[in-house]
């Protein structure tokens, strides 16, 4: 092979990794150790110092870890190291109330793990433990390439790979990649994929609280006029709030210092955890729902909110992102084990297939579902309370539904099943 | 270069001549192809790993075994075969697939020997390998024996013969030719002739007589649901697989 073309393709050949992944939060580090797992090669490439992604201090952020991404955690061999973190849920009650009336609505929608035999519907982990254990797993696991400090400034493919160039200057060269980088994915854009999205006039305002009661390791969910809000247990006597507000409200709340924070917190919460105060920082975000007008381009895949940001009502963001990670992962390993071209067409199709459906129905769901109660209409207030009590009165619906808030529905991915 | 002696049927050469430049597009005209190739892949891959005790998830897998892809077209299953580090060389008695097949293969950086020519004229030359990939072939040849034949000679001894066809049944006419040639419009009309069809019990037959020993078969089968192709142990009924060995 001595012509001039055949020498360009040699160069190209030389890859770098199989997976350049752009993105080094949580989705990005899990599937390039999904990957790895599989024989796969994986450079993963974020804007932000090792260090900062791995700060032991706890900042409040924490995740409601459906059964099915812990699932997932164990068959990378990091959930050993979560565990002692994290606090089962052990039980889901949801409620329609107004503020100031707490949790003391008449009707119920109680979820107990017991009435299913996998166990607890999810675990409760806080931020900073999840992200430290995919830092050590990837410094540990020689397939794993980590690049931090850089940005991506240019990406470009042919058959039989990416090229990446890095502010730097520095260039990648890859057969396959993955957008892992948000909600505003320069990785997307810059493949020219659009999104699809509207904003919702809400901001979620997120917080960890101590409190002088214990929570027997439950999680309540109350369905309020201004939007939902999420008390979910962590370990000891702490809890994770998630409240949603209007932009007004949430910027006027954010601006209160602690105490008077916790003043307008405590109306909506009720008293039944005792007395309550802030544990960490507080943090805000917009909610919008943005979801990519595909899930995979020309040698390109999205994982994670780069393929599908969500209102974050029942914590299904990061589930539904590591479901994406299972999913490609376990395509991926499919089509290199077959002797396929990992970055072909139709086998980024297979993963797109999987997943848009189950994402474009999540999506609808948890939307019409903060339509329906963040709303004060007696009527509408009446008619969901009757329909939560309905639920509740018939056994297999209720079960049906704790499966699926453990992730336990659908077409689980191998790296998900038992 | 010449096709030489050949028991190819010539006029359906020619059918498949006319669609080689459309090999590679995964919605073109070969898109049943490829759909079921992911299928394909898995019985070929897990058979030569069981024959020749190769663990699938190592890096190249298949080092050190030279592989005959009879009927390679645009290269669909000698590229594979090659990804995971199988020595390949992709035989096709229609000359228009040759360069298609080579000028892909460069753009995926693969080595593969391709070559215009038969399973017999390479026999006659006595040429051998370790896993001889018969995918749908014997249901376009004239003498399926003879050919047959032809592939035993080409492995070695212990080498291994994956084969590939369609049963003759009413099912697999209504599948295979009023579906697919007519109402899908996945294949060119006349692509298949259904007296040529062979049911598995033939097949088992032709190959005993042949000198190989069978040793698996299993079914293709379409889920219209999922729309994907999946092995069955039990339905053989249109697209069959089968794997045979010639005795050490």
């Amino acid at each position: 092979m001595d012509n001039p073309v055949s020498l360009t393709i040699l160069k190209r050949m030389t890859h770098d990794s199989d997976l350049l992944i752009v993105g080094g939060g949580l989705n990005g580090p899990a599937l390039a150790l999904a990957a790895a797992r599989a024989g796969l090669t994986a450079t993963v490439i974020d804007a932000q110092p090792v260090a900062q992604l791995t700060d032991a201090a706890f900042d409040g952020r924490a995740y409601a870890l459906a059964m099915s991404s812990v699932r997932l955690l164990r068959n990378l061999w990091l959930w050993d190291s979560l565990a002692d973190n994290s606090q089962p849920m052990l039980e889901i009650k949801v409620s329609d109330g107004r503020a100031g009336e707490g949790p003391l609505s008449n009707f119920f929608l109680h979820f107990d793990h017991a009435e299913i035999e996998e166990g607890p519907m999810g675990h409760m982990i806080e931020d900073r433990f999840l992200r430290r254990a995919l830092q050590d797993a990837m410094a540990d696991c020689p397939p794993i390439t980590r690049i931090n400090e850089e940005r991506v400034t240019d990406q470009e493919t042919d058959s039989t790979g990416v090229t990446l160039t890095l502010a730097s200057g520095r260039v990648l060269r890859g057969r396959v990649l993955i957008g892992a980088d948000g909600r505003t994915s320069g990785t997307a854009a810059r493949a020219g994929i659009r999104r699809t999205g509207w904003d919702y006039g809400q901001t979620a305002l997120v917080c960890a609280i101590e409190h002088e009661l214990p929570h027997n390791g439950i999680a309540h969910q109350f369905f309020m006029p201004p939007g939902p809000l999420a008390i979910l247990p962590l370990p000891g006597n702490r809890s994770s709030i998630v409240w949603s507000e209007t932009h007004e409200n949430a910027a006027r709340f954010n601006a209160l210092p602690e105490d008077e924070y916790i003043e307008m917190l405590r109306p909506r919460f009720g008293d039944f955890l005792g007395d309550i105060r802030l544990a960490g920082g507080r943090f805000s975000y917009p909610l919008s729902l943005s979801i990519a007008n595909s899930f995979v381009g020309d040698r390109l895949a999205l994982i994670g909110d780069a393929a599908h940001g969500m209102h974050p009502i029942a914590g299904q963001g990061l589930n539904a992102g590591l479901r994406d990670v299972a999913a490609l992962a376990q395509v991926l390993s499919d089509a290199s084990h077959r002797g396929e071209d990992i970055a072909a067409q139709d086998v980024l199709e297979r993963y797109q297939q999987w997943r848009r459906f189950d994402t474009a129905t999540l999506a609808m769901a948890t939307d019409l579902t903060n339509r329906l109660f963040s709303n004060d209409n007696p009527l509408l207030r009446m008619g969901r309370d009757l329909g939560l009590g309905a639920v509740n009165a018939v056994p297999a619906l209720r079960r049906g539904l704790i499966r699926e808030a453990a992730g336990l529905t659908g077409d689980l991915p191998e790296l998900m099943q038992g | 270069m010449q096709a030489g002696h050949s028991t190819i049927d010539l006029s359906e050469v020619a059918k498949f001549e006319a669609m080689a430049a459309e090999w590679w597009d995964p919605n073109g005209k070969f898109k049943p192809l490829h759909m079921l190739n992911p299928c394909r892949l898995d019985y070929i891959t897990q058979q030569i790993a069981a024959e020749f005790d190769r663990d699938l998830g190592a890096e190249k897998p298949f080092v050190g075994l030279r592989l005959l892809d009879i009927g390679c077209g645009g290269g669909l299953l000698s590229e594979p075969m090659a990804r995971l580090g199988a020595d390949v060389v992709g035989a096709d008695a229609a000359e228009g697939n040759i360069p298609v097949a080579q000028v892909h293969a460069e753009q995926s950086g693969l080595s593969i020997d391709y070559r215009f020519t038969t399973a017999e004229a390479l026999a006659e030359a006595g040429e051998q390998f370790d896993v001889v990939l018969n995918m749908e072939v014997v249901e376009h040849v004239a003498d399926p024996l003879a050919y047959l034949t032809a592939c035993r000679q080409l492995l070695k001894p212990g080498g291994l013969h994956i084969c590939s066809t369609i049963n003759r049944n009413a099912k697999s006419f209504a599948m295979a030719i009023a579906g697919a040639e007519y109402v899908m419009r996945w294949l060119p009309k006349g692509t298949h002739e259904w007296a040529k069809f062979i049911t598995p019990d033939e097949l088992y037959e032709l190959m005993r007589n042949a000198g190989l020993e069978p040793v698996d078969r299993k079914g293709f089968v379409f889920n219209p649901v999922s729309w994907q192709w999946s092995l069955s142990a039990r339905d053989l009924g249109v697209n069959y697989v089968t794997a045979s060995v010639k005795p050490a």
